[in-house]
């Protein structure tokens, strides 16, 4: 009864951290889609120093805590450029997804036939061509979910930016668990937030889903 | 059209094509017949550029360098049907065919659907403008990759073994929309196991060998009095 009361009341101030939660998961996976999408193509591309840029970055990215690249754009970006914590935290997230993304482009281009790249390169397709008419559209459909199961983790992950001044969900409980001594209480509550927010997620990348497949079925050929 | 000199294709070890010279003069059916194995369709793919490879090719008085900007419009005139058709699944039928003539020659949509419908018609499938590759039949399927080579307006066409995936009901189909093109003067490389195909319609049957052509002459002569021994070998397994 107690807890119904406290969500009640905190409605609208976590109303409004779950707002920016939203905004900063959403800033940082667009830009992260695109930074995924790049890489993997550098790491599929024939150039050798495009891998090795591909391979480092997924390297770095991968091989450090998100908790650290935050600190670093967050502490270190910022002596050089001004970012307040909105863009700090929003490009440390979408760098640090990009680097899943990237290999989850990649294992999506990759399972398309190699026919489709020949066939469309056979009627005078450019590379470029071909990938964005051909190769991509067909990978699309195929890395939806485990793209879906990244943006989850993203947006789980943007709880981050509480320590970089951002007052979204968990910024909020630990503000408001601190100052009534009722931890539990509050942490249950942004993960009630976090729960309905997924859930409406993972709702929205099932209609795309269904929507992708429409049409044409997934046989290869 | 096509000219081949002292062509040479490695994969890392593997000496596939050891020095193959051909000509394909206007309006000629080549049929290149083998074993699996012996580089035919290798050759066939390197007269696309889709490999790599060492000697010279020219198409059309122009010579192959796989350096050239050009490459891609080069290839617009050799269009290549594929043993597994690789027909795009996320188009439908008019879109597969479509697709080249909008995106690379820039040829208007309407006009481009158009030039379409009397290319799916020739290959008899205007009936099935729009449904999607994955509701067709392995023949109508290759009949439809026909159609989207075509659409380029293509000097030569290469088929790589175009009715091996096909149920043995199906290939008669595909054939009989090859035929119609060689009657209408389509210069044709033709690699098969289809033998009736080669001796009704090839003006040239081409015997390949380990990368080599081992023998070549005009299908009477090449069916009826094979020289060279392994030609008779090969032959006689399959006739």
């Amino acid at each position: 009864m107690e807890f119904l009361q406290a969500l009640i009341n905190s409605f609208p101030i976590f109303i409004k951290a779950a707002v920016v939660t939203v905004e900063l998961t959403a800033t940082a996976l667009v830009i992260g889609t695109i930074i995924g999408l790049v890489i993997a193509l550098c790491k599929i591309s024939s150039r050798k120093f495009l891998n090795v840029i591909a391979n480092g970055y997924i390297t770095i990215i991968r091989g450090t805590p998100l908790i650290v690249q935050i600190f670093w754009i967050y502490y270190g970006l910022t002596s050089i450029v001004v970012l307040d914590g909105f863009w700090a935290a929003s490009i440390a997230l979408a760098v640090h997804n990009g680097a899943y993304i990237a290999e989850i482009f990649r294992g999506g281009i990759q399972s398309i036939d190699r026919g489709q790249m020949e066939a469309a390169r056979s009627l005078g397709m450019p590379y470029s061509l071909a990938m964005r008419r051909i190769i991509l559209p067909q990978a699309f459909r195929r890395i939806m979910p485990p793209l879906g199961n990244q943006f989850i983790i993203g947006l789980k992950d943007s709880s981050l930016a509480a320590f970089v001044t951002m007052e979204e969900l968990f910024n909020i409980s630990m503000r408001m668990a601190a100052s009534t001594f009722k931890d539990i209480q509050f942490y249950s509550i942004a993960g009630l937030y976090y729960l309905l927010l997924v859930i409406i997620f993972t709702f929205l990348v099932n209609k795309l889903e269904n929507k992708l497949s429409e049409g044409s079925s997934g046989v290869g050929r | 059209m096509i000219k081949v000199n002292n062509l040479h294709k490695h994969f890392g070890d593997l000496h596939v094509l050891k020095g193959v010279d051909m000509n394909v003069n206007e309006q000629e059916v080549v049929c290149l017949i083998g074993a699996s194995g012996s580089g035919k369709s290798t050759f066939l793919r390197c007269l696309n550029f889709l490999e790599k490879a060492e000697g010279q090719i020219w198409i059309d008085g122009q010579q192959i360098d796989y350096k050239r900007d050009d490459l891609n419009d080069l290839r617009q005139d050799v269009g290549m049907v594929f043993q597994h058709f690789n027909l795009f699944p996320h188009r439908t039928v008019l879109g597969n065919v479509t697709e080249a003539p909008i995106y690379v020659k820039g040829v208007n949509r309407k006009e481009a659907e158009d030039e379409a419908m009397v290319l799916l018609d020739k290959v008899g499938l205007a009936d099935k403008a729009d449904c999607y590759p994955s509701e067709l039949s392995g023949g109508q399927k290759q009949r439809v990759a026909i159609g989207r080579a075509l659409a380029m307006k293509p000097k030569v066409m290469l088929f790589d073994e175009p009715t091996s995936a096909l149920d043995p009901e199906l290939v008669g189909e595909v054939l009989s929309v090859m035929k119609q093109l060689a009657k209408e003067g389509m210069t044709m490389v033709v690699v098969t196991h289809e033998m009736g195909f080669a001796k009704e319609v090839g003006d040239l049957v081409v015997y390949m060998d380990e990368g080599n052509i081992v023998e070549q002459a005009k299908p009477d002569e090449m069916f009826s009095n094979p020289q060279n021994q392994r030609t008779q070998e090969f032959l006689s397994c399959i006739l």
